[in-house]
């Protein structure tokens, strides 16, 4: 690595480079969303929207047992979701990767098509699947396997199923960007060392993609917690994420304040993500 | 060599099948004579037949894509100019969060946030506005998987083509893209997917008259999803694979050059 | 000199977003009233309708076009909240008339973000079942004009159940034969609705004490369902998932034109009376066009093709006159009468306390 700091022109070459995007984000969406946030310590309006005076109290309402409990359970089913993606979403990026570029871009792109469906007949499609009266239930009937159709669906393990099915581009993807720039010829070389697929795998390879991984984890994990079509189509309605809260308090309670207060419970939760994830990949970077 | 790569090939395979499952189930409810995806009535070309004529279905797609092309080129131009100029200026976490926050933030919080700022600009809602919104969250995606990359970029490469007195602009088209493609290439592809499918921004953000397809087929929930909507998800899989199969010869000839 | 800039930088945001903030704070109190210039052209307006998808006939557009000479677009929303939602957070959303239920229309009211009818521009009010002046969202009808009503109630599968029917208490304390085979509506509103009428209380209920005891039953309701689900219910019942749900009458329907052995119930403790209604917003530049369009509606023979392509009944005395019988003995809830209807209590909106009920959805769901 070069030296750190860098010299004051690159600074302000990079200011320059930066600067129009930078400006482009503080207006639509630094300050659009800020001000939401700030909506939790403000009053509801009567119909929606937000009027005077200040208070905090939204922030006991959000220590109601009711709510802790939807965010812890909330936090688990995306924890979950997150970790299944990262178990197969891993592989198939470190495959991918190894590829040549030409079957490199074949395969993202088998990967990203069925996403050009709509997400909403996707889900649907899984209904379609898993119901007790489904196809896999009457296949699994008429071969007389079965004589009660198994229950999958409306259980969190359907959610986490939906979930993990929803956002497994976003695991995969970084991965694959962070892991392609690795040479090669290092693994390679580290192999024909008589290294072993475990240890260059550990050594090499988990450490090059930690960044992408990091990254890849928050993309699955924070739209997991907000999602909430997937618990009300494949969770029956009998799951309850961060997400409804939020579209909850704004939609139907037209509670904006309080819907922010959730918002920002989410923010917050980003936030700290978001600083293990530079702190660690700060160190990969070092390191590598 | 290969014997490594068993596992990550077996478990690619299972997450192939496991994405194309669905999809699988799709193809087949758009030849479903009922109406009912619940429920299957007999094979059926008839939903291929009707769609040409659903004009709100066939013209909300036009719009969709044509949203989905132009904030997919401004998200990767915004985006990587952001990630070079934080790269170069060797920024902080503050502004690297603050440049990839928008990817996380709730769709509802981003959507009210952004309908009530349009309208404090006077701004009337469009088309442009669905843009613009889309091109928020989806920069802050091209960001964050550029970001993951560019930093292990050697700049002392740069460096050097600087000093052999090659331009700026050459530079950046001979060295630096060159270098980020994986990433340029997840970033396009995430961005087009993400803003095709993104139903909460666009409702809140968009005029009345120019209704995308998301939010056609959200509307239409109340009577599940139609066959008319399968047939769309199908012809579009067969479009893209097409398209792919195309892109590839074209990518082979350009290989030969 | 990095923390500074940093801070500066942050300050403007902050300022700024602070700033946007003032501007979302609530509008004037209470309905403007909207005066109809009869020297305007309305052919020279146009109109931009939002109405939930398929709840209108398809060529709607050209009907209204050739009968008052007004280009329509109609736009889709998939249910009130978010429709409200947009209203709220825009000052001008580009639309003119929005159909949405009754309770919301109230709420819109009060916010003044619709406009009191000027009378005289919509004769056809007098088609209305007098009954409807009554209505408690907005007594007098002054701010929204009725498009369809109906009512809450159990839809079931009459080859599928053992018995039939008659009580609240059929879905929330069900017979071991149908456990894990009913559904019921997600909106919190009506998810407390069912509850609420077995106890004996109002559905508009704030009672703290009663609220609490309609939490308990329904929490015990829970594991006894399917699904909570307010979209998708009627192909569970048609494809035998389910056997019993609570439902509007209008959404069995659909299921009942699948299937025939599927059936409608008003349970014995009563249910509610819901109307979806037609506004125009403050914001709306077209306002004569959007009068016309509403009385159009509102005319006989319009207000009856509506409902035969909708299967949904309508408040209009003098179109329901003319509907084909037919229709009520392939769809029975068709037939209820206004008297009939009118003894389900009609749903309100409840301002601030709407939150009691929300939280009252969230901790059911969630337990």
């Amino acid at each position: 690595m070069v030296k750190s700091g860098g010299s004051k022109t690159s600074r302000h070459l990079g200011w320059a480079w930066a600067s129009p995007g930078l400006i482009f984000l503080t207006l639509f969406a630094a300050i659009p969303v800020l001000s939401m946030l700030f909506m939790s310590v403000l009053t509801a309006g009567r119909f929606g929207g937000v009027t005077t005076p200040i208070n905090f109290d939204n922030f006991s309402r959000a220590t109601d047992p009711i709510f802790v409990k939807v965010i812890i359970n909330s936090l688990l089913i995306a924890s979950a979701t997150a970790i299944l993606s990262l178990l197969i979403g891993f592989p198939t990026a470190l495959f991918i990767s190894r590829l040549s570029r030409k079957w490199q871009v074949i395969l993202i792109v088998a990967i990203i098509l069925p996403y050009w469906t709509n997400f909403l007949v996707r889900t649907y499609a899984w209904l379609v699947l898993l119901n007790n009266e489904g196809i896999i239930n009457k296949f699994l009937r008429n071969i007389g396997l079965i004589d009660k159709p198994i229950e999958m669906l409306y259980t969190p393990a359907a959610v986490i199923v939906g979930m993990t099915y929803l956002y497994l581009p976003l695991m995969i993807l970084p991965i694959y960007a962070a892991l392609e720039k690795v040479d090669k010829n290092l693994t390679e070389a580290a192999f024909d060392l008589g290294s072993s697929a475990w240890k260059s795998l550990r050594t090499i390879s988990i450490p090059l993609a930690m960044p992408g991984i990091l990254i890849g984890f928050i993309f699955v994990f924070v739209p997991s917690l907000g999602n909430f079509v997937v618990p009300e189509l494949l969770g029956g309605g009998k799951t309850v994420m961060i997400g409804n809260l939020v579209r909850d308090q704004f939609l139907k309670a037209r509670d904006w304040p309080f819907g922010a207060t959730f918002a920002l419970i989410l923010a917050l939760i980003l936030v700290v993500l978001i600083s293990i994830q530079s702190y660690v990949s700060k160190r990969v970077n070092v390191n590598a | 060599m290969h014997k490594r790569f068993n596992l990550s090939a077996v478990v690619a395979v299972f997450v192939i099948i496991f994405l194309y499952l669905p999809i699988t189930a799709v193809v087949g409810l758009s030849f479903n004579q009922s109406s009912n995806s619940l429920i299957w009535k007999g094979f059926s070309l008839d939903w291929y037949k009707t769609i040409w004529s659903n004009e709100p279905i066939m013209s909300s797609f036009q719009r969709t894509i044509f949203v989905a092309v132009v904030t997919t080129v401004l998200s990767l131009i915004i985006g990587t100019t952001i990630s070079i100029g934080l790269n170069k200026m060797k920024a902080g976490g503050f502004l690297r969060t603050f440049s990839t926050a928008p990817a996380i933030v709730p769709d509802l919080v981003l959507a009210i946030g952004l309908l009530t700022t349009f309208s404090v600009i006077s701004m009337s809602l469009s088309l442009t506005t669905v843009i613009i919104s889309h091109t928020v969250f989806c920069t802050a995606f091209v960001v964050a998987v550029v970001l993951a990359r560019i930093g292990l970029i050697d700049p002392s490469i740069e460096e050097a083509s600087t000093d052999l007195g090659a331009s700026a602009m050459k530079t950046l088209f001979k060295i630096t893209i060159p270098q980020l493609m994986p990433s340029l290439i997840a970033g396009a592809v995430l961005s087009f997917t993400l803003s095709m499918d993104e139903f909460v921004i666009a409702f809140f953000t968009n005029g009345p008259e120019t209704p995308t397809l998301p939010m056609v087929i959200y509307s239409m929930i109340r009577f599940g999803v139609t066959p008319e909507i399968n047939v769309l998800g199908t012809l579009l899989l067969v479009i893209s694979f097409v398209g792919v199969i195309l892109a590839q010869r074209i990518g082979k000839v350009a290989d030969s050059i | 000199m990095a923390t500074v800039r940093k801070f500066k930088f942050s300050a403007t945001v902050v300022a700024a977003a602070a700033l946007l903030l003032s501007a979302c704070g609530g509008s004037s109190d209470s309905a403007s009233s909207a005066s109809v210039d009869t020297n305007v052209d309305i052919t020279t307006q146009k109109l931009v309708i939002s109405n939930w998808a398929g709840y209108y006939p398809e060529d709607l557009a050209a009907k209204v076009k050739e009968a008052i000479g007004v280009d329509i677009t109609i736009t889709n929303h998939a249910n009130n909240e978010e429709i409200m939602g947009k209203l709220t957070a825009s000052d001008d959303s580009g639309i003119d008339i929005a159909f949405v239920s009754g309770q919301y229309a109230q709420a819109l009211a009060a916010g003044g973000k619709i406009v009191n009818f000027d009378k005289a521009a919509i004769p056809n009010l007098a088609n209305l079942y007098p009954e409807v002046a009554d209505l408690a969202y907005d007594k007098g009808t002054n701010y929204s004009a009725p498009y369809a009503w109906g009512t809450t109630g159990i839809c079931y599968r009459s080859d599928l159940v053992d018995f039939t029917p008659d009580s609240w208490n059929d879905l929330l304390n069900p017979k071991d034969s149908i456990k894990g085979k009913t559904t019921m509506l997600a909106t919190e509103r009506w998810l407390a609705l069912p509850a609420m009428k077995l106890l004996g209380y109002s559905m508009n209920t704030t009672n703290a004490d009663e609220i609490a005891k309609a939490k308990e039953q329904l929490v015990k309701t829970k594991p006894t369902l399917l699904a909570y689900d307010d979209t998708a219910y009627y192909t569970k019942l048609v494809s035998g998932e389910a056997v019993l749900s609570e439902s509007w009458d209008g959404w069995c329907n659909y299921g009942i034109a699948e299937n025939p052995a599927i059936k409608f119930v008003i349970p014995k403790e009563g249910s509610d009376l819901w109307a979806d209604t037609m506004v125009i917003l403050s914001s709306s530049k077209n306002k004569e066009a959007a009068h016309a369009f509403i009385n159009y509606i509102l005319q006989a023979d319009v207000h009856a093709w509506v409902a035969n392509n909708i299967l949904y009944k309508v408040p209009n005395k003098a179109a329901t006159e003319t509907l084909d019988p037919a229709l009520a003995t392939s769809y029975p809830n068709m037939g209820l009468t206004p008297a009939e209807l009118l003894k389900g209590e009609v749903v309100l909106d409840l301002g601030t306390d709407s939150k009691l009920y929300t939280d009252l959805a969230t901790s059911v769901t969630s337990s």
